[in-house]
């Protein structure tokens, strides 16, 4: 039992577990699958921004404007859509993504070609974006009738029991173990953020890693623009403010260490899961937005501690993977 | 360790007939980390009004005992006495209060703070409210400046100052407390001729004074002029000391360098090969320039000479993770451009590096992983990683270098130093190297584990590998290599065969004592 405790991820979903089994008791319903599906479909934005922003943390660095770049990205497809109703859907989801890649390509240059810190770099992005989105729309919002149909029903339409939405997330998670821990390019981020020095030693380009982190953050975040716009059915400047930080909390409580090179894709979806049910459960069993705040708060912050505890004490435990079971077989 | 001793009994200098009592004295002085003895009781005497001179190779523990008497490490055995009196500092504070102060190598100032601050941080004097008292520090700073003849202005930010003026920043700092014992590690570095003149006007000074100096060069010549006693440091113990103009210099050779290495590194005879690298011209703008040498297989090219004479530089140009700006480099007979380490691996020439923990392995990464990193081209298929290629391949090397561990798959941050440096060279041994560059291999690492490495590096020469191995050590240098480049200050000063190598012409080649 105790070995099992030391998977961050097990844990997490033992954890994710006892909190919903905990909410039922408080709220009839909360564990039936049906709401389940709700929460997982909530989430779903939230696990794929926390993927691209976990690419980001493992190479040591943080993307701080990937909800401005979401709010621009939604703006420009949703007033594409508008003005030009007759264009396929495909064309917008290649747009949103090309969009979100291209302000992704340019965080990245920064920081891979000027060497700036990468938090000086996406914080001054993060305003530029949100106010390129202004500039775009003058402010005015981009209300469900303007949508075309297709643009706005197709991430809801159910398949199999889960919309559209969900797939996409499940899509992208499949899609992310896939670049992690088969690609190079994914085992260049390990060990551009396990230690920069000896990862340029062994040839690994380390600039050209983290300019491709933060373009694959930017893509997904693009997607992300369409899905938010799509799935609130309105388009405005203000749209996920903040929600840079619940990307960031995602990768922390999943144990995704901010000092880089640790960190997994399971770790990730799983911190996304907790912040959804959390979210999700506290109005349910009726606690005020305020305390709602500091209650995530709270627990960013016990899992920042855990998981500095975690590292010390076993010394680097989370990056086992499928490797450990073959390799003891 | 006595009879090892050299006791010149000349009649001291100024004016007394016996030696003046010791300012300070350390007494059978023993410092073991672990698996290392850096100190074996070591006995030293400072006099009031005489420079000792502290000499000895790198890692012979002149650093330690410097760390020891500024407090920064308690001694396991030994005592320390000042004016005859037993002390022991519990910390860096509790030594300064003692009277000891030290110029340390490398200068730990702030470069944003001005001068003044620079010298009195930590110690600034206070005003009657116990505020910095800012006026007293410009006043005080600007003193001793002034005693060291110089013009800094105190309130200048330490930024703006050549190298040479922040040194003198740091003297003035060791000598704004009131101390009586002052240690000058490697002093001269970063100094040229005329900046060292005046440092060692400034100690002529600090004898009149009366205060003990202790300080620590590889400059023979330096040594000479300044210092009256010296003491030799080799593997921890302090082999011989004397006083210095009448004790020449080939005896103080001979301590430092000690037994006769020949015999204790039984070198493997290794038929050596055709030329596989030349290297022409090879200039860095600010590191090294102009060197030429040629590597043949099965060749083990020792590069040896003092700290800072551009040897890891050189390594790492070669290497690619750096650029040089002249020279050319050809494998094999095809001449070749290493634009990165990247190209460098492609083409057979692999770097182990000196500080294998910064440099070599990504600790949270799992061993496997870590090993194959620089092979990845070589154990994926089109272009998608195969785990079970890469466990394979490090499974092999794994079992050649007898590592230890768990599973492949454990994180290298939870493996001993010795396994540890067993995952980097298995690492740059899987990428198949024609070349492959050794820095200090076993440095920081104990006797037993350093005749593993030695035998495994005779034993990759053996196969046919070229090895280029920097080492600071004479003993490794002589009893392994083939041929000796000796370096210094970013030029090549010499290349011996094995017939020629003695440890005189090394150190002299590298110190650039005739």
């Amino acid at each position: 039992m105790k070995k099992l405790f030391k998977h961050r991820e097990i844990l997490l979903v033992v954890i994710i577990a006892i909190m919903i089994a905990g909410f039922a008791t408080r709220a009839q319903g909360f564990a039936a699958p049906g709401n389940l599906a709700n929460i997982f479909n909530d989430t779903s934005i939230l696990i794929i921004l926390a993927l691209g922003q976990m690419t980001v943390i493992l190479t040591k660095s943080i993307d701080l404007s990937v909800a401005a770049n979401l709010a621009f990205t939604g703006m420009a497809v949703a007033m594409t859509d508008a003005a030009y109703p007759g264009l396929p859907l495909v064309l917008l989801v290649v747009m949103a993504i090309g969009i979100g890649a291209f302000l992704g390509a340019i965080n990245g240059y920064l920081v891979w070609a000027l060497q700036i810190p990468s938090i000086v770099v996406t914080l001054g992005t993060l305003t530029i974006y949100r106010g390129m989105a202004f500039v775009l729309s003058g402010g005015a919002w981009v209300n469900a009738h303007q949508m075309t149909p297709t643009f706005l029903n197709i991430p809801r339409m159910p398949l199999l029991g889960l919309p559209m939405l969900s797939w996409i997330a499940v899509a992208i998670v499949i899609g992310g173990w896939f670049v992690m821990n088969r690609l190079p390019f994914g085992r260049a981020t390990y060990a551009s953020g396990g230690n920069p020095t000896a990862a340029v030693y062994a040839g690994i380009d380390v600039g050209r890693t983290l300019f491709f982190a933060f373009v694959l953050s930017g893509a997904l975040a693009g997607l992300c623009g369409y899905l938010w716009v799509s799935r609130y059915a309105v388009a405005y400047v203000d749209v996920a403010i903040g929600f840079e930080l619940d990307t960031v909390a995602a990768c922390v409580i999943g144990g995704i260490s901010i000092a880089g090179g640790i960190g997994s894709v399971a770790g990730a979806v799983l911190g996304a899961l907790f912040l959804g049910v959390i979210k999700n459960a506290l109005p349910v069993i009726g606690i005020s937005p305020f305390a709602q705040m500091a209650i995530s708060g709270i627990v960013i912050i016990l899992a920042v501690v855990f998981n500095a505890r975690a590292e010390r004490r076993v010394g680097r435990i989370i990056l086992r993977n499928r490797a450990a079971v073959e390799v003891q077989a | 360790m006595n009879g090892a001793m050299q006791t010149h009994n000349r009649p001291p200098h100024p004016a007394p007939l016996e030696d003046p009592a010791p300012i300070l004295e350390m007494r059978g002085i023993s410092q073991i980390f672990p698996g290392v003895k850096a100190l074996d009781t070591v006995d030293i005497k400072l006099f009031p009004g005489e420079v000792t001179a502290l000499i000895g190779e790198n890692g012979a523990g002149k650093s330690t005992l410097v760390k020891i008497l500024t407090g920064i490490y308690r001694p396991n055995e030994g005592e320390i006495l000042i004016d005859g009196q037993a002390v022991s500092f519990a910390n860096a504070q509790a030594a300064i209060d003692a009277g000891v102060t030290a110029i340390h190598q490398e200068t730990v100032l702030f470069d944003d703070l001005t001068v003044g601050e620079n010298i009195f941080l930590g110690h600034a004097p206070r005003t009657r409210f116990g505020m910095i008292d800012w006026r007293e520090i410009n006043n005080r700073s600007l003193g001793l400046l002034q005693a060291l003849e110089s013009e800094i202005d105190p309130t200048i930010r330490l930024r703006d100052l050549s190298i040479a003026q922040r040194h003198l920043v740091a003297i003035a700092r060791a000598l704004s407390v009131e101390a009586r014992i002052v240690i000058m590690d490697e002093p001269t570095a970063a100094l040229s001729r005329k900046e060292i003149d005046d440092l060692f006007r400034i100690i002529e000074g600090l004898k009149r004074q009366g205060k003990a100096i202790l300080f620590i060069s590889h400059k023979f010549d330096e040594v000479y002029e300044i210092a009256e006693n010296f003491v030799v440091f080799r593997d921890g113990r302090a082999v011989g000391h004397g006083k210095l103009p009448e004790t020449p210099q080939q005896d103080i050779v001979r301590l430092m360098v000690g037994r006769d290495v020949k015999d204790v590194f039984p070198k493997v005879k290794v038929e050596i090969g055709a030329p596989v690298l030349r290297v022409e011209g090879f200039t860095h703008p600010t590191e090294f320039r102009d060197i030429f040498f040629e590597l043949r297989r099965g060749e083990i090219l020792g590069v040896y000479g003092l700290i800072g004479a551009g040897r890891s530089e050189l390594c790492q140009a070669l290497f690619g993770v750096t650029r040089a700006s002249a020279g050319r480099l050809v494998l094999e007979d095809t001449p070749i451009s290493i634009g990165s380490s990247g190209d460098a691996i492609r083409a057979g020439i692999v770097y182990v590096p000196e500080e294998r923990g910064r440099h070599g392995l990504a600790l949270p990464m799992p061993i496997f992983q870590n090993m194959s990193l620089p092979s990845l081209s070589r154990t994926s298929r089109g272009g998608f990683l195969k785990a079970a290629n890469e466990l394979a391949l490090a499974r092999k090397y794994a079992e050649r270098l007898d590592l230890r561990a768990a599973a492949l798959s454990v994180p290298v941050g939870t493996l001993s130093g010795g396994n540890q440096q067993k995952v980097v060279i298995g690492k740059w041994l899987a990428t198949k190297p024609k070349v492959i560059i050794l820095d200090e291999p076993t440095k920081g690492i104990d006797i037993g584990s350093k005749a593993a490495v030695h035998g495994f590096i005779g034993e990759l020469a053996s196969e046919g590998l070229s090895i280029i191995m920097v080492s600071s050590e004479l003993p490794e240098i002589l009893g392994m290599s083939d041929r000796v480049m000796v370096m210094r200050e970013g030029l090549a000063a010499g290349m011996f065969d094995r017939e020629q190598l003695s440890a005189e012409t090394l150190v002299r080649a590298a110190t650039g004592n005739a």
